[in-house]
Parts: C-alpha cells; structure tokens; sequence
C-alpha cells in the first residue's frame, strides 16, 4: 500500500518527467579516447583519389588546424565527416558510440558536429540576435516554431554566445550592416547556438583585416576547451598564432603531424607546401 | 523581383523598428480601420440631401476595397514575408467567391445535388475555407516539395488559375459556365439590396481586414516568421539549420490562400455576380502590381496598394477608360525604378528625413 503511494507520489514530482517522455538522445561517449576518429579512409572521384587511406584522430576538447595545399583533400575530410560524402571504405567514429558512416547529414548535425562554410552566409534582414535565435537547438515544426518565445534559459544562452563571439553591442543590429570579419563571427556563433561537440571551421579569416584575424585566433582559442575546434586554413601566419596541433594533408592523406614548429622544419612539408608557399612570396 | 530589401542602413532601421515595435503598427492600423468603419457608417446615417452624406453606392464601393484589401494582405504574407510570388491568387478569391455564389444562387432557388449542401450557411462557409484552402494544401505541396522556386512557381500558379477559368467555362461544371453566378436574392434571410445589408457587408469585410491583419502581424513578428524571412533570403541555410522549409511554406501559403477565399466570399455579394472572369490570370497579376505599388513586406503597404490603386481604377476608368492600363503600366514602372520599397517605404523615408532634420 505504502509502497504504491510512493509510486503515486513520486509520479506527481514537479521535478522529474516521465521515462518515456525522456528524449531518447545517446551521447557522445568519449570516455575510451578520441572524439572523432578516422581510419583508412579512401574515397575516389571518377578514379581520383581524393582521399587516400586517411587517419586521423582528434581529442576530445582539442583546437586543431589541418593544412594542405589546394587538391589536398580538406574540404572531402569534412564533407566525409558530415555525411555529405561517403567514402569507399574506411572507418568514421563519432566518439566511440557512432559510426557516422551509417548515419545521413541532419542526423549528423543533431549529433553535435556544427560546419561553418567558407562564405559566411547570415540572414541579413534579421539582426544578431534574431539570427541566433534561429539558430537556437529546439523543436523545428511550424506550429511550435509559431508559437515559441524565448524561455530565460534560451535567453541566458543567446547572452552567453553574443558574449564569446563579442558581438554584444551589435545584438540588435541588423546582420547585413556587420562587417566580414563580425559575420564571419556571428556564424560561428550560430553553430555554437547548436551545443556542438565539435566544429568544422572551413577558412575563417579568408578576407578578414588584420585586427580581425587576431580576434577570431582569441575566438577559436576560447572555444577550444569546451569543444573540439578543426579549422582548415590556408594563412600560415594564422595557424601559426592558434595551433597547437597541426595535420598536413597531402594528396589525401596525413603528411605530417605534430607542432607547428616541428611539422615546419620537416623536410617533406617545407617540399609540398611551404617552401611554394615561401617561393611564392619571394 | 527577388531583390525586396537591398541592404542599406536607411532601410534598415525601419525594418527593424516595424520588427519590435510590433505592438504599435498593429493598434495603429486597426485604430484606423476602426476609425473608417466607424466614419462611413456614421456618415451613411446623415440624411441624403447633407453634403457629407455617405451614399450605398459609395459604402458598397467602400465594401468592394476592403475585399481586394485582404486578398493584397494575402499576397503580401507569402510574397514579401516568404519570397513566394504567386500569380494565382486570384484562383483562391474565386473559389471562395463560387462557394458564396452558390450559398446564394440556392437561396429561394430550386436546385439540387451537392449544390443544395451549399444552401445551408455553416457548409457554404466551411466551402469557402476548405476549397481554397485545399486547393493551396494540395497544390503547395507538390510544389514545395519538389523545390519548386522562384519564377517557375510563378509561371504554374499562372498555369493553375488559368485552367480554373477554363474549367469554370464549361457549362457541365453546373455553376453558370461563361455566365457566371448572378441575380442573387438574399443573404440569410435578408434581401441583399437593402441598406442595412449594404453597411453590414461593408462592415464584415472591414473587420475580415482588421482580423487579417491580426493575424498577419501575429505571424510575421513571431519566430515562423523570422523564419519565413529566413526563408526567403537563404533557403539552403534556413533548412541547414533545420527547419523543414517546404513545411513552413506549405503552412503559410494555405493561410493565405483561406483568406484570399474569405475576400472572395465577401466581394462576390457586394457586387453581385461571381463569374470565371475572377480566374483570370491578368486579374492575379494586377493584384502583385498593388503590393508592389504599396510596398512589400509591411502588410499596411498592401492596404494601402490595394486601396489606392482600386480608387484610382474606380475614377480613371470613368474618366478616361482608354488611359487606364497606361496608367496602370506607367505606375508599376515608375514605382519598381523609383521606390522600390513602395508607397510605404516612401512614407518610411520621408519620415525619417524630417526625423533627422529635427535634430540638426
């Protein structure tokens, strides 16, 4: 008797749901090592190898800057890892718990894995805010977007965000008047709307001034930490200023791994990339 | 077309102040709409020999505005809001005008069959939601999910009303074929010449107006419509994110298509006669030509469009009826290369400017 009413009671707890109402999400399980991890990847376009026999691991909480010149294979790795693309053979782990070989692009997504494209692409007839709002995790049907008001929760979160991406004096701003370099920030901080566990960062100071590339290498630096940070890029001054790992890509696969340093005086990198990078500018 | 609002920080900050200042675009437009409501029913009532007197032909007139008022407000919603330009719309107003056409034809009347149903009012009203609204859930959907954009979409809702005006030709339709639906008596149960019939309808469709608007205003400033906009500007990004693009579409393109049938139904009893004319492609597109005049993306733009282009037609056709369309023409072109924003994006400008000089 007792024992049902505390069945009873325990049903009526304001603070606890349902087991069936509990969102069935698995987490990223990244107990046993790294948080993505790539083995033997190959993929072929009409014969060309455009990924060939890839590995490749990244920690979880780790700011990577993968390099390479242009055909290296960067933005394949990505669109593997995001599901566009599926390899001809090889291995993709999301943690230890998810093959992402198996899974399709939304799903992907949904799992944590956030990609900022080259073109920074914001909605210009919205401001900052609305533009992060938009971006917020939650549910996407009509009628509940229709409805929807921003909880505290939410709003506590949008503030948090303006404030790592320091856009907080633009909040209110419309997206189109914001430089390259404040919308390349936004974007990033759309993703980071998301929750993701790791972000794919395609070229981020392509374009931007000086002054801007410092504060995004401070962005991306700050991010690191809380999540996984791989950031493709071609500026070598810039990975310089924020990596503390650097993966070379040559012709599909890794050439080189290690610090900056060290992945600069070896031979074969200075070979393929850098030194044409140094005979260009000379 | 597709350029609504080019980026300029003129235009912006009157967007964005529409935007969170929801609260007071919407009492003014409704205070207004009030006001006129409460006007020319208050001027109908002075005698017929007073120098303001309002006559019936004039508040039915009024009426007949307020209907093509609404059908803009529908265009607006999903042309500036989703960047989704129909050229159909007047097929939805037609199908809710034949649903009250038949709702009236079968009053006193003799007929049968499923037309018989349409008698009833509750069914002739649920008729004039459902047979737009289906027709668009249908037909947005196959569009829609098959990433139909752009002036493609434009081109089959052309296509579409124009097969409707087709098919409502044919005498085996029943429903009148080239002559249309006419001489119709009574409107629950009172005759629809009567004065106190003409205000009323004048009145209903002033409130549909004010209602849409609502409703409009309730869309557009919640988070579907910072969506729509979304939408609108970057497609590929908003489903990026996750939003299911083609369901928000459908979503909107359906409301708006119930309240082009709603106009329809109140325009088709205050002129008397509902015919496969209103199907017309060139009937659809002169209705993107009163938004445009008026201004896309605001709502009251639309109002405004609707209104004064209508006048100008009512008066100008009197006046001088070869000269319409050259006119009609001439002020699309003067309006897309000189404001582009439109009627309301002129008064916008003008009242920034004299803002501005208040503080030099």
């Amino acid at each position: 008797m007792s024992e049902t009413l505390n069945r009873l009671r325990d049903m009526a707890r304001p603070d606890r749901v349902f087991d069936f109402m509990v969102p069935d999400v698995s987490p990223v399980d990244v107990r046993h090592g790294p948080i993505l991890y790539m083995e033997d990847v190959t993929v072929s376009f009409d014969g060309f190898r455009a990924i060939d026999r890839l590995n490749l691991t990244i920690d979880d909480g780790e700011l990577r800057c993968i390099i390479g010149p242009n055909g290296a294979g960067k933005t394949t790795m990505m669109d593997i890892i995001t599901g566009k693309t599926r390899p001809d053979s090889g291995q993709v782990w999301f943690g230890s718990r998810h093959n992402l070989l198996r899974l399709a692009e939304p799903e992907v997504a949904s799992l944590g894995i956030g990609r900022k494209f080259q073109k920074p692409t914001v909605f210009e007839a919205l401001t900052v805010f609305e533009n992060l709002e938009l971006a917020m995790a939650g549910d996407r049907r009509v009628w509940t977007t229709f409805m929807a008001r921003l909880d505290h929760e939410g709003r506590a979160r949008l503030d948090e965000v303006l404030e790592t991406i320091g856009l907080e004096a633009e909040r209110d701003r419309w997206a189109g008047v914001l430089s390259h370099g404040q919308k390349q920030w936004l974007e990033i901080g759309m993703l980071l709307m998301q929750r993701p566990r790791l972000l794919l960062i395609d070229e981020p100071v392509a374009g931007m001034t000086e002054q801007e590339m410092h504060r995004t290498a401070d962005l991306l630096n700050r991010l690191a930490g809380q999540q996984s940070v791989v950031v493709v890029e071609h500026d070598m001054g810039f990975v310089r200023s924020i990596a503390r790992h650097v993966t070379v890509l040559h012709q599909g696969s890794v050439l080189a791994e290690g610090s900056m340093d060290a992945v600069a005086a070896d031979p074969r990198v200075r070979e393929v990339y850098l030194g044409a990078e140094e005979e260009r500018h000379a | 077309m597709s350029q609504v609002r080019t980026v300029s920080s003129g235009t912006g900050s009157v967007r964005r102040s529409m935007g969170h200042l929801s609260d007071r675009t919407t009492t003014f437009t409704c205070a207004v709409l009030m006001m006129a409501a409460v006007l020319v029913v208050g001027l109908n009532l002075l005698p017929s020999d007073h120098a303001l007197h309002v006559g019936d032909a004039t508040v039915s007139l009024l009426g007949k505005y307020c209907c093509y008022m609404l059908l803009a407000l529908a265009v607006d919603l999903i042309w500036g809001y989703l960047g989704i330009l129909s050229l159909g719309h007047g097929a939805f107003f037609a199908l809710g005008g034949y649903a009250m056409g038949l709702y009236l034809n079968a009053q006193g009347a003799n007929v049968d069959g499923w037309q018989a149903w349409l008698g009833h009012f509750p069914l002739a009203m649920l008729a004039v939601v459902l047979a737009p609204g289906l027709l668009a859930l249908v037909f947005g959907w196959l569009a829609f999910r098959s990433r139909v954009t752009g002036v493609y979409f434009s081109i089959i809702t052309q296509a579409m009303t124009f097969a409707l005006m087709l098919a409502f030709n044919r005498n085996e339709m029943g429903v009148g074929g080239s002559t249309g639906l006419t001489r119709f008596r009574e409107l629950l149960g009172m005759p629809l010449n009567s004065h106190a019939m003409t205000v009323a309808l004048f009145v209903a469709s002033l409130m549909a107006v004010l209602l849409a608007f609502v409703v409009c205003r309730m869309i557009t400033t919640s988070r579907l419509g910072r969506v729509c906009i979304a939408t609108r500007d970057a497609e590929a990004r908003t489903r990026f994110l996750g939003y299911r693009v083609e369901h928000v579409k459908l979503a909107v393109f359906v409301v708006s298509a119930v309240m082009a049938g709603i106009a329809g139904a109140l325009y088709v009893p205050q002129v008397g006669i509902i015919n496969p004319g209103s199907f017309a492609p060139l009937f659809s597109i002169e209705v993107v030509v009163w938004v445009a005049l008026g201004g896309r993306a605001t709502l009251f733009g639309a109002l405004i469009g609707a209104l004064v282009v209508n006048w100008l037609k009512t008066v100008l056709t009197t006046e001088m009826p070869d000269a319409w369309l050259f006119i009609l023409g001439g002020l699309f072109v003067v309006v897309t290369m000189a404001l582009p924003q439109g009627i309301a994006g002129l008064a916008a400008s003008l009242r920034r400017n004299r803002g501005g000089s208040a503080h030099e």
